[in-house]
């Protein structure tokens, strides 16, 4: 626990340290805020009230484009650097190294989204009696829950591929794919249509998560896609080893 | 301290360690050397726990290398080859995560003490992407013995300073290795000689030999080497030179000096000077001189190659 614990405050000092964190929060508020400005426009136009899905959803999706950015190098670049030889021979495990690596780009993720909640509080002014708290709960947690799983595939290609912008390319392709794998699902046979939804990451967040509904179901969803991810980084690390 | 059984490394379809075996006791500094693509690293890397070898094993202070790598990995101090550091942490920063990475206790003062040692105290609080080649290769040998460990594998500790900081850095190992156990790889071999108790010489993932600095030489030096030099030309007193009883050989090295190479438990150089003398010339110098190890190592790796295609035509 404590290797975990120092492995990912050094990862959270060095995004702090770093301007790709730093270009990847600033287009993350920026890109929320004008979607935010757009919509409250909208709203005062029509005079119809602003939910807080508005806010929500497009966070979601933004973080396809941002996580890889964060965790490309978190393994790559240790590796080119030379520097995992000297973490991987001071007395730690393997996947201590992983999930400390996960749980500090998980935290810079968590306190990004603590920054966008600014956002629904400022909604919460404007609309009466105040937005639906329990859609903005539920989000956020369907939210998290979707990062930290994103956030370990991240971790996976980076551990996979020394360059780490091959590592961005790889980590957004996948996040994408898994995001919109159940498009092609009317072309494909009932069963397979089944399997193509369940593996679908955006079949988990938006007819539940964004609605209000917390289900069992998707969190055990996401918290498996997580661990079996940090899994296979696991063994890619120690597969690193052997080669 | 270090024993190494039979320890065999692939990569892909390469050898690069081809059942290595050699011990290390306590307390002892040993010069690993080789040329470059001998396996001096992986063998490092292997015994510091970052690879496992295809086969065979080593055995650091009674416990396994491939069962209680934690528990070696605790006891040993690395310095890679080329000194990974994280460039936008501070030096004290640095050494305190590799400590807490130790789960070190009082790392504070471990890392003072540490620092003291290398002479970065006051350097501490700058960033490690500011550094010298040779700062670095300090922040470095600071993070091995930050732990205080047994054994210390040093990857060329050497390679790219300057002469002082070549001097620093010989003298850190030599103070460590006064209680501990060192294994370090060089291809500097003057820095064997003033190094290390033992030397291994390895070539293509074999040892070649196993020995003292002093003994290498004298057993394969088969005597010893006399340089003389004269004012005047010292061509015509080669004959000579060779009649005198223990003299094996002599060449000429320039116009006006020659070496000749004298038989062990024979002492030439008396009948060297009355030929000079009786010559009518000066003798400006005449002195012992040892074949340096860059001579042996030589010797020892052309030997090889003559051994191995003696071999081949056999099997022709």
């Amino acid at each position: 626990m404590r290797n975990i614990w120092t492995i990912s405050k050094r990862e959270i000092t060095h995004y702090l340290a770093s301007p790709v964190a730093y270009l990847a929060a600033f287009a993350l508020m920026l890109i929320i805020g004008l979607i935010f400005f757009t919509n409250i426009q909208v709203a005062f136009l029509y005079t119809s009230a602003p939910s807080p899905e508005f806010i929500i959803a497009p966070i979601a999706f933004l973080l396809i484009f941002l996580v890889p950015a964060i965790t490309m190098g978190s393994i790559a670049d240790e590796y080119k650097t030379g520097t995992l030889e000297t973490i991987m021979t001071a007395p730690l495990r393997d996947w201590e190294l992983i999930v400390g690596k996960w749980l500090g780009a998980v935290f810079f993720f968590g306190g990004l989204l603590v920054f966008t909640w600014i956002f629904p509080l400022i909604l919460n002014q404007f609309v009466d009696p105040g937005i639906d708290q329990g859609i903005l709960i539920s989000g956020y947690l369907g939210v998290f829950l979707l990062m930290s799983a994103f956030v370990s595939i991240g971790i996976f290609t980076s551990s996979l591929l020394n360059n780490s912008i091959a590592s961005y390319f790889l980590t957004f392709a996948i996040l994408l794919l898994l995001w919109m794998i159940s498009a092609p699902s009317q072309a494909a046979t009932p069963s397979g249509n089944e399997i193509l939804k369940y593996l679908d990451f955006s079949e988990h967040f938006y007819p539940t998560f964004l609605t209000g509904v917390i289900d069992l179901k998707d969190i055990i969803f996401y918290l498996s896609a997580t661990i079996v991810m940090l899994f296979l980084g696991t063994a890619s690390l120690e597969a690193r080893r052997w080669k | 301290m270090i024993e190494v059984v039979g320890l065999s490394k692939d990569y892909g379809t390469r050898r690069a360690l081809d059942g290595l075996n050699f011990n290390i006791h306590q307390g002892e500094i040993v010069g690993f050397l080789g040329p470059n693509g001998a396996g001096k690293t992986t063998t490092m890397r292997i015994l510091a726990g970052y690879l496992p070898p295809t086969s065979g094993t080593a055995i650091i202070d009674s416990k396994d290398l491939i069962k209680d790598s934690l528990a070696i990995r605790r006891i040993t101090g690395y310095l890679p080859e080329t000194v990974p550091l994280y460039n936008d942490m501070s030096i004290r920063s640095y050494l305190t995560y590799m400590g807490n990475l130790r789960h070190l206790k009082k790392v504070d003062q471990l890392v003072d003490r540490a620092l003291t040692k290398v002479d970065l105290l006051d350097r501490a609080d700058g960033y490690i992407g500011n550094l010298s080649k040779g700062m670095r290769q300090r922040v470095g040998f600071a993070q091995a013995i930050l732990h205080d460990p047994d054994v210390l594998l040093l990857d060329e500790p050497t390679i790219g300073l300057d002469p002082s900081q070549i001097h620093e850095i010989r003298n850190l190992i030599k103070e460590y290795g006064k209680q501990k156990t060192i294994l370090f790889s060089t291809h500097i071999l003057s820095e064997v000689q003033q190094l290390c108790d033992r030397v291994l010489i390895i070539n293509k993932g074999r040892i070649l030999v196993e020995d003292s600095p002093e003994q290498l030489q004298m057993r394969l030096s088969g005597g010893r080497n006399v340089v003389i030099r004269v004012n005047g030309s010292i061509a015509p007193l080669i004959n000579a030179f060779k009649k005198v009883k223990g003299i094996t050989g002599a060449t000429l090295l320039g116009d006006s000096a020659a070496q000749v190479t004298v038989q062990p438990d024979f002492e030439a150089r008396p009948e060297i000077a009355r030929i000079v003398i009786k010559e009518g010339l000066d003798l400006i110098e005449l002195r012992g001189a040892d074949l340096s190890l860059e001579q042996i190592f030589i010797q020892l790796t052309a030997d090889e190659k003559t051994s191995a295609s003696t071999a081949s035509n056999h099997l022709e």
